[in-house]
């Protein structure tokens, strides 16, 4: 038979070995990362210098750049934030805060739980039949744009929604007890005071739009894009145009996803460049998302 | 009379001015908010909308019973042959390798997280994970093609260069954070009490995890993993560009292969006309692929719920 101290001497190893097996596991995803960033800069960090990121696409590798994919990321990302941040933060505020609890309201919520695990590709096959065809948009920046919004539009409702519920009752009741409408409660206390999770969900639900390549390419979004759209600001008055949103582009991923493709490996250090590019643009944001969230844990104290 | 006469009479045609405009204001308010609430649920009508209306004339041509039980898929050959079955299979066996990866390594991250690791460590470890998933899929699709599988050659000689096996792999590293982060706040939402129970009859923190935390978070953890199946069958990047785009109706994750979403990338790369039979074949591979993730998606928001409810 086994003494306790047998025993308890077993169970103090078993907890060990779980602890070391665990540091393990963990490692294994850190060291994936780590091996994914430095396969990708080992083959395109050298490829990275101000002629490749000023240069339009040539069938010739050494002549090829990222400066159509640069530029259409940021403009698709300005159509994508203008459809995705009003209407999510506004959803978020009515199923938080007005919402009655009934059937209609349970039909959203699992309809919004639904639409965030709904795969990407889906969201482009909805985009082709609706925004290509049925409004004519074409395969231009809206088009993009408006796919993306939608894409994103459920991490950002679900940032508002958590946002809000971390704001305690009692500053609601105060300022209902001042004679404040709801409306008012909701535009001077608790948009404020949820800022910080708010930004947080939209910039986590914009570098996610960054990355994304299949709805784009569903939407038929033209990899070789050898000119750039119209300038959204322009020298006559009323100095803004949006001719550019009916432009043809190409993003950073699209870009990247033809050059992998390409059986000449002297493209796939073009990808790997442009995947360089890409993911710094991505950690960066995910980046300043921690720091908003972190930041936000010390100010707020209820 | 005085000024605050004045100010006294005056008074209520301001005061009822301004009340009617904030009372207008509060209302038309609730109403925007409202419609951009119903917004999402517009969403998925489109969805669902566009999928069954450019599907339609693709069974009304094909028919049901071929499409799901014709063993070969060549929508876009002379001689087309309209059977979804490969490109389930191509889905089935990269889900599985994903899964095999996704969900033991996620699940020791989990009871590692939530019952071992000091909270500080936690707090960097657990966005340091999550990085993993803000990786766009179309890098993965590059570390997967260039780095695991060359990686796996060396194990298997004659590996293909385009495979399901690394494919199924990366997909399952990408999926890991989803898994071990749902079902850490799972596990951190068991209340204390059971597992002061636990260490009060002589059970080692192991013990503990697996008997008494584990079970208690099985609702929530359940959640994670369907909701990384949804993922894993909805992946399209990574096996577009690492498992190849062959069609193959096959159990092997050695050869490869082509998932729903990959064909429908490989078809919508070519400039297919609006309203051929080929245009409406990956509407027919989007109705399937939407159904599949469809029945995840509600499971896990059922489950998800449940363990909310649970304490």
């Amino acid at each position: 038979m086994r003494t306790i101290q047998q025993t308890v001497a077993l169970r103090v190893r078993q907890d060990r070995w779980f602890q070391v097996f665990g540091v393990l596991c963990t490692l294994l995803g850190v060291a994936t990362l780590c091996a994914l960033l430095g396969n990708l800069m080992i083959d395109g960090l050298g490829r990275i210098d101000w002629g490749f990121l000023t240069s339009f696409p040539s069938r010739r590798w050494a002549e090829a750049g990222i400066l159509a994919p640069l530029v259409g990321t940021l403009l698709v990302m300005l159509v994508t934030a203008a459809v995705a941040v009003p209407l999510g933060i506004a959803a978020g505020v009515y199923l938080e805060e007005y919402a009655l609890k009934n059937r209609l309201t349970a039909i959203v919520e699992v309809n919004i739980a639904n639409l965030a695990g709904v795969p990407s590709i889906i969201y482009g096959l909805m985009a082709l039949g609706v925004f290509v065809y049925a409004f004519g948009f074409g395969h231009s920046i809206l088009t993009a744009g408006l796919t993306l919004g939608c894409l994103i539009l459920p991490i950002v409702i679900v940032a508002t929604r958590e946002a809000l519920r971390t704001i305690p009752r009692s500053i609601r009741e105060a300022s209902y007890a001042l004679g404040a409408t709801k409306w008012e409660t909701v535009r001077h206390h608790l948009l404020p005071y949820s800022t910080g999770g708010i930004a947080t969900g939209i910039i986590i639900g914009l570098s996610r739009a960054i990355g994304e390549t299949a709805p784009l390419v569903t939407i038929g979004a033209l990899a070789y894009i050898a000119f750039l759209p119209d300038s959204p600001v322009t020298t006559e008055f009323p100095f803004v145009s949006f001719s550019w949103l009916g432009s043809d582009f190409t993003v950073l991923p699209m870009q990247m996803f033809n050059w992998v493709s390409r059986p000449d490996p002297a493209f796939q250090v073009n990808a790997a460049a442009t995947g360089v590019v890409l993911i710094a643009i991505t950690l960066t944001m995910n980046a300043l998302a921690i720091v908003v969230r972190y930041r936000m844990r010390r100010s707020i104290k209820w | 009379m005085t000024v605050s006469d004045v100010a006294i009479q005056e008074a209520p045609a301001r005061v009822d001015s301004r009340r009617r405009w904030r009372m207008f204001s509060d209302r038309f308010a609730a109403v925007l908010l409202c419609v951009a609430a119903m917004s999402s649920v517009a969403i998925t009508c489109g969805i669902v909308a566009v999928l069954v209306f450019e599907s339609i004339p693709f069974f009304a041509h094909v028919g049901l019973g071929t499409f799901l039980t014709d063993t070969e898929w060549i929508p876009l050959f002379a001689n087309p042959r309209f059977g979804i079955l490969p490109l389930v299979a191509g889905t089935l066996v990269t889900t599985v390798i994903a899964l095999a990866v996704a969900m033991p390594v996620g699940t020791v991250i989990a009871i590692y997280l939530s019952e071992f690791a000091p909270h500080r460590l936690r707090e960097i470890l657990k966005p340091v994970l999550e990085l993993l998933s803000a990786v766009p899929t179309v890098v993965y699709g590059y570390f997967a093609l260039l780095f695991v599988t060359p990686l796996l050659q060396k194990v298997i000689p004659d590996l293909p260069t385009f495979n399901m096996l690394g494919a199924g792999i990366v997909m399952g590293i990408m999926i890991i954070p989803y898994v071990s982060s749902l079902s850490e706040d799972a596990m951190r939402g068991v209340p204390r009490l059971l597992r002061e129970g636990a260490y009060a009859m002589g059970a080692n923190k192991i013990l503990t995890a697996l008997k008494v935390v584990y079970p208690a978070a099985l609702s929530g953890i359940g959640s994670s993993y369907v909701l990384g199946i949804s993922r894993a069958v909805g992946e399209t990047m990574i096996v577009a560009i690492a498992a190849g785009q062959q069609p193959n109706l096959t159990c092997n994750p050695t050869e490869q292969g082509a998932t729903i979403t990959a064909f429908i990338v490989q078809v919508s790369q070519g400039d297919l006309p609006h309203g051929t039979i080929g245009y409406q074949s990956i509407f027919a591979a989007g109705v399937v692929l939407f159904a599949m993730t469809l029945v995840f998606n509600i499971a896990g928001y059922r489950l998800r719920k449940r363990f909310r409810e649970a304490y």
